[in-house]
């Protein structure tokens, strides 16, 4: 009888919980297939996807989603690594900060680069490209927790020292340690955070809102303003494509025992 | 005084000299970039809260939060953030439990884990799209409620007809429906290492000394899980009181929470004053410190007792 019951309530959260993430995305997806008064159909898909606007921003996001990633790793991978090897006590140091943009809320973040930024002696806001160099700064920062974790949980599962040590020996230089020997080492977890960082650029309002470049979540909220249908066929496309990327990260990081959940995003 | 990167620059490097400097020059790309666009950014903020607009020190600025327009934007902030932290929390933990503990089928628990680490990454606008198409005016779940009608046609009563029973999506309950679609999978993504933790062995010793369920889980569940619990809901409260793009893209900044002042301070100046406009931000980041230090307190409380056994 006991057992019953607990099967019951199990039963009853688990669908409960089941229902509240399913419902939403099944009233967008009904929604965004009635732009046709009286039948089915995918014209608000081909509204979106015949909107120049949205090739652009889309194209843009893109762009800037994969100049993140690029510089994040290489900056943080031999940070990281330089910090197993030659300066471990700085490794506390490194934690507080990358945990930083959990703690300065992204609207406050933004707001301190625009007012550092967009005045002498670091004016960067008025051409497009100096812009874009701003974007993609904020991006790694916004994006630097998730990349630091990921790093940092592959550095720790490698013994750095001793491999280093090993490939010196074997007469390699540092450049070579850190392309064939550490980057091959800790290549999972880069892609995992890479992914991470790179449906967080995708999906970004703030920055391309606030700084004023033609970013995917800026023209959203646009066509959020403006329109009725298109604005769910959006919404099952990005969902989507937050599926694809993290789903494809559920089956690198194998069965997706992560820890870096700490989502500020909203 | 303005503040000058190059003095900050300096002063790394001076750091950086007296220790032994091979060491930490690897370092150097690194803080180089976190100084010019992490700490710089939030430094000028955080100097020009206490400054005025001569750029003298002055503590006037913080009066900010006694303006009743900013005090009303935290009062609904930390009501939305409690609520939603609650909401979210209780009903991700009793998720958590019925796909660790519970006996929910192979299936559902596989599925929800998925989906958990799925929703707890979906966020900002494409939500509240979903939201507005689900639960709008003309949304999917709103019209289905609506046709749900009892009695003769003259006197239909329609229980269920959201908009006409003071429902609005576009408020702090439509707010807080939204985030718990992104906190709650949170809540059950952190509490669900605590609970598997929780050993077999216990239960199996509690009910041997003749404890029931209700007795085991007030003297030994809670006990052992109440630092978990409340370190999972503190990092939902801030997340919550973070967020910024889910409410203005739900309600077009209608709701004043404190992010919005600040993106409205950010476009054009509404409290007249940027050194105020900075106070704010300030006070926000204050309390975001304190949730983050506490959970942090909480979370190696955890760490001790799940690594002992």
């Amino acid at each position: 009888m006991k057992k019953k019951s607990a099967n019951f309530w199990s039963y009853f959260w688990g669908f409960s919980a089941l229902l509240y993430f399913t419902l939403p995305l099944y009233g967008t997806l009904d929604f965004s297939l009635r732009m046709k008064k009286g039948e089915i159909s995918l014209m608000a898909y081909q509204v979106v996807l015949s909107d120049p606007k949205f090739l652009e921003s889309f194209r843009y996001s893109i762009v800037m989603g994969l100049i993140t990633v690029t510089i994040s790793i290489l900056l943080f991978v031999p940070t990281v690594y330089w910090t197993y090897l030659k300066v471990p006590k700085f490794r506390p140091i490194l934690e507080v900060i990358s945990i930083l943009p959990f703690i300065i809320p992204t609207i406050v973040f933004v707001f301190g680069l625009i007012r550092t930024f967009s005045r002498p002696p670091l004016l960067m806001t008025l051409t497009p490209l100096k812009t874009d160099v701003l974007m993609v700064a904020g991006y790694i920062v916004l994006t630097m927790p998730y990349m630091f974790r990921s790093i940092d949980v592959g550095m720790k599962s490698i013994d750095v020292k001793t491999l280093t040590e090993a490939a010196q020996s074997l007469g390699a230089n540092w450049i070579q340690v850190l392309l064939e020997i550490i980057f091959p080492g800790v290549k999972l977890a880069i892609i995992s955070g890479a992914l991470i960082s790179f449906a967080l650029v995708i999906g970004e309002l703030i920055l391309g809102d606030f700084l004023v470049r033609p970013a995917l979540g800026a023209y959203m909220v646009l066509v959020g303003r403006s329109r009725a249908y298109e604005p769910a066929a959006l919404s099952i496309m990005s969902y989507a494509i937050t599926w694809l990327v993290l789903g494809f990260f559920l089956i690198v990081s194998n069965g997706g025992k992560t820890k870096t959940y700490w989502v500020g995003k909203g | 005084m303005r503040l000058n990167e190059r003095s900050i620059l300096k002063k790394i490097w001076g750091l950086i000299v007296n220790n032994d400097i091979t060491k930490y020059v690897g370092l150097l790309p690194f803080l180089i970039f976190v100084t010019l666009f992490l700490i710089l950014p939030s430094a000028n903020l955080f100097l020009g809260a206490f400054r005025d607009q001569n750029q003298q020190f002055t503590l006037d600025n913080i009066k900010v939060l006694l303006n009743p327009y900013i005090q009303k934007s935290f009062i609904i902030s930390f009501q939305v953030s409690i609520i939603t932290s609650l909401v979210g929390g209780v009903f991700g933990f009793l998720v958590a439990y019925s796909i660790t503990l519970g006996k929910a089928p192979h299936w559902l628990r596989r599925f929800l884990t998925i989906f958990s680490g799925l929703a707890a990454n979906f966020g900002g606008v494409p939500l509240a799209f979903m939201y507005i198409s689900t639960l709008g005016r003309t949304g999917f779940v709103t019209a289905l409620l609506k046709n749900i009608c009892f009695g003769p046609p003259e006197a239909r009563s329609c229980p269920f007809d959201l908009y006409e029973n003071g429902f609005n999506l576009y408020s702090m309950s439509g707010l807080v429906l939204a985030y718990t679609y992104f906190l709650f999978p949170m809540m059950v993504l952190t509490i669900t290492p605590a609970l598997e933790g929780m050993k077999k062995e216990w239960r199996e010793a509690a009910e041997n000394l003749g404890a029931n369920s209700f007795q085991y889980w007030t003297k030994v569940g809670i006990p052992v899980l109440w630092p978990s619990i409340l370190a999972s809901m503190i990092l939902l409260f801030s997340s919550s009181f973070g967020a910024f793009a889910t409410a203005q893209a739900l309600t077009g900044g209608s709701i004043y929470l404190v992010p919005i002042v600040i993106g409205q301070q950010i476009r054009g100046d509404v409290l007249n004053n940027p050194n105020e406009g900075y106070a704010l931000a300030f006070a926000m980041v204050v309390v975001m410190a304190i949730a983050i230090l506490l959970y942090t307190v909480l979370q190696k409380k955890t760490v001790k007792w799940t690594s002992s056994t």
